[in-house]
């Protein structure tokens, strides 16, 4: 083999110009990048309005997820909303109900904390058998960002809760001000723990599509609460049982029976790559198995992997120690030696929790939970470097 | 007040917002509706989507039909065999519904149309009349069908780091199903192209709306439609945004899909099932130009007899010479 052209003769980008400052205002990936993007699955709904897409989880590393390619979730559609004619209400039973301006929000001491907001339908389709061949789409409703926001415990202290009496009982239910208006009851406990009310997402103002100008953030428990273009918070004595804690985001039993207010995320994990979407290219020799682990109990104590299908495992180096309800990367450098082989994750959160096999998973629960599954995925990664979902004993 | 921030609300604007009802009733505004007027307002406002008779449609939710499927392979979830309590139908329909026209039905309206889901499911009889006085008589047959969350208690004990095995966990390991057999993940590359193609459309017309329209509006040339009307009119396209789709990649869903309607003979958009109306009008050599669609959108039933699209016209001139200018964009 010769010498390499792209070395040794000059080339058109290492003697002509690049762009100009002024070239991309506000930068988008480069070309070369165009397929890492959110993807739709068009059969899982009627309407793309109404409908969910993936993160492509399986061509990112770290842990924060950039807010171009963070899955969306609507109900009616994302809908534009100035700031200048944004209003929140705390009404119920509070002393004094309130009207909040945008800019009056700017006004509260605020915070910033990376969480990551994961649909309880994240690995849903996967309850009857493997069904989809990505990390992206068994695994992407699922992102990690840094907020920044008035904590929602401040807020409800403004309008004052003397009126609510003991608060041990209480809820707080929480609407958007799109077409859906998506309510939901949060516990007051929640709500005057870590919930945030937040404006910002990696330093700057939230996407359309993630509920500019202003969300709710409900750390470790299910995306569906994370209420976007948030209007109003009322202090209620009881749930109001709205449509999307009824009728969704219930988890129906092999009974028949169904479990409500499961809103807790359990700790999950995934390898990231290799995946089907990101095969092996190189041939045997040094390989990087990579993925993320997260749990809605608190941090990622430890992620192991398994090569063989969960016959034997292995401790994964985490990049960083884990954080309360975000994403932790976790790394397995290994000699391929060309063999097949059945990659799994298994992640420990500090309650002591170990991640469960699907099989236990529908020991418990049956196949018709439709939510909440984190069971232990499994790719079959073959001779040549390709990857598929797959099920083992 | 601890920071004096924000202002007091008015009790007339937490009258606007404050319209959550809950399963006790509470909250319940006054008013009434009829078994018989909900099938009415159901099949003009909701049977395009859910069906004449609450079956649903295509993908759209079923929100009749089936009992005691809870506990089989695939349960059929509706009003009827799974939601807890009627408020939550109530509070929905009112907050929600139609898709595409949120917070347009009337307090009467919305009780007849709640009963009628009610009647779909063999809940009421027909001469039944859902007011505030009766709401709580209803009786929801999945109403102690939901437990609160036990995973505490029966996984969380189970699934912990003492049961965690590491080495020769299993005997063999096996593959027992593969993704592969059922094949529905996305054509990644085409389907990419598709949502690229449709997610830019919009942006396009965006753009056109911004660039100063008094120099446009200078020089009309040939027959461009106005920006401005095209603007207003993909705004009244909501309306009709979830069953028709236009733009490049626009495919047929519960309607047709309208590039190039404008202008087009009737009844001929490729793979679309049409009722017999429409294709006796086509057949009659029906074109959509300016004035017939006008009529059509004025009272799509008077038009044509028999059409399956259940939308209940537009009642502005404005809105539907708006909608057909931005129609004729697409081509």
């Amino acid at each position: 083999e010769g010498a390499d052209p792209l070395i040794t003769e000059v080339q058109d980008w290492a003697s002509g110009l690049g762009d100009g400052v002024d070239a991309t205002p506000y930068g988008m990936p480069i070309e070369f990048e165009a397929d890492v993007v959110r993807r739709n699955v068009p059969w899982l709904t009627a309407d793309p309005i109404s409908s969910i897409n993936f993160t492509p989880i399986h061509a990112l590393d770290g842990t924060i997820t950039p807010q171009g390619c963070a899955f969306e979730r609507h109900h009616s559609g994302a809908i534009e909303l100035r700031k200048e004619d944004y209003r929140l209400m705390i009404n119920g039973l509070v002393d004094k109900p309130l009207v909040f301006a945008y800019a009056d929000l700017e006004r509260f001491p605020r915070e910033n904390h990376v969480y990551f907001c994961e649909c309880a339908a994240n690995t849903g389709m996967e309850w009857a058998g493997a069904q989809l061949n990505g990390a992206q789409f068994t695994h992407g409703m699922i992102h990690n960002m840094e907020y920044s926001g008035v904590p929602l415990r401040t807020l409800l202290e403004e309008a004052g809760m003397d009126a609510a009496g003991d608060l041990s009982d209480k809820w707080v239910y929480v609407e958007g001000a799109d077409a859906s208006s998506n309510g939901r009851s949060i516990p007051m406990e929640k709500a005057l723990d870590d919930v945030l009310v937040a404006f910002k997402a990696n330093g700057e103002a939230l996407r359309k599509e993630h509920g500019y100008p202003v969300r709710l953030v409900v750390p470790g428990w299910e995306g569906n609460m994370w209420v976007k273009w948030l209007r109003r918070i009322e202090i209620t004595d009881h749930a109001v049982e709205s449509r999307e804690e009824t009728s969704k985001y219930t988890d129906t039993l092999a009974d028949g029976t169904s479990r409500k207010w499961t809103w807790v995320m359990d700790a999950k994990s995934v390898v990231t790559s290799p995946s089907p979407q990101s095969p092996i290219t190189h041939g045997p020799g040094p390989l990087v198995i990579t993925g993320l682990a997260w749990s809605g109990h608190g941090a990622i104590t430890g992620v192991d992997v398994s090569i063989d299908g969960g016959a034997n495992w292995q401790k994964a180096r985490l990049a960083k120690p884990g954080a309360k309800m975000a994403l932790t990367r976790f790394y397995l450098d290994i000699d391929w030696d060309g063999s097949e082989m059945l990659l799994q994750s298994r992640a420990h959160d500090e309650t002591g929790y170990v991640q469960p096999t699907k099989a236990q998973l529908r020991e418990v629960r049956g196949l018709n939970s439709v939510y909440h599954n984190n069971c232990i995925q499994t790719w079959h990664v073959n001779t040549d470097g390709s990857a598929e979902n797959v099920e083992v004993s | 007040d601890v920071y004096g921030l924000g202002r007091e609300a008015l009790p007339e604007e937490i009258a606007a917002w404050n319209v959550d009802i809950s399963p006790d009733g509470s909250n319940l505004p006054e008013g009434s509706g009829s078994v018989e007027d909900g099938e009415i307002l159901f099949s003009d406002n909701c049977a395009a989507c859910h069906g004449e008779f609450a079956e649903g449609a295509g993908n759209w939710p079923k929100l009749a039909g089936g009992d005691d499927t809870l506990a089989n392979d695939d349960p059929v979830k509706t009003v009827g065999s799974y939601w807890p309590y009627l408020s939550t139908v109530f509070d929905y329909v009112h907050r929600s519904m139609p898709f595409g026209a949120a917070q347009t039905l009337s307090y009467d309206d919305t009780y007849a149309i709640t009963a009628y889901i009610l009647y779909s499911n063999f809940l009421v009889d027909d001469d039944f009349v859902l007011s505030k006085e009766t709401f709580m008589d209803v009786e929801m047959p999945n109403a102690d069908g939901f437990i609160i969350d036990d995973r505490a208690e029966t996984e969380y004990t189970q699934f912990t780091e003492a049961n965690a095995c590491y080495e020769n966990c299993k005997d063999s390991v096996e593959i027992t199903m593969r993704a592969t057999v059922l094949d529905v993940t996305p054509e990644t590359e085409e389907e990419a192209s598709v949502q690229d193609a449709s997610e830019e459309a919009p942006v396009e017309v965006a753009a056109a709306e911004t660039e100063a329209p008094a120099e446009e509006a200078a020089a009309p040339a040939m027959a461009e439609p106005d920006p401005e009307l095209v603007a207003a009119g993909e705004n009244v396209f909501k309306k009709c945004k979830a069953c028709h789709k236009v733009g490049e990649g626009a495919k047929n869903g519960t309607g047709p899909m309208l590039n190039g309607i404008i202008g087009h003979p009737a009844g001929a958009v490729e793979g679309f099932k049409y009722s017999s109306g429409l294709q006796d009008a086509a057949a009659g050599g029906l074109v959509w130009d300016q004035a017939a669609m006008t009529q059509f959108l004025t009272k799509p039933r008077d038009f044509i007899k028999g059409t399956k699209m259940s939308f209940v016209g537009l009642k502005d001139q404005e809105d539907i010479d708006a909608v057909i200018a931005y129609l004729s964009t697409f081509e």
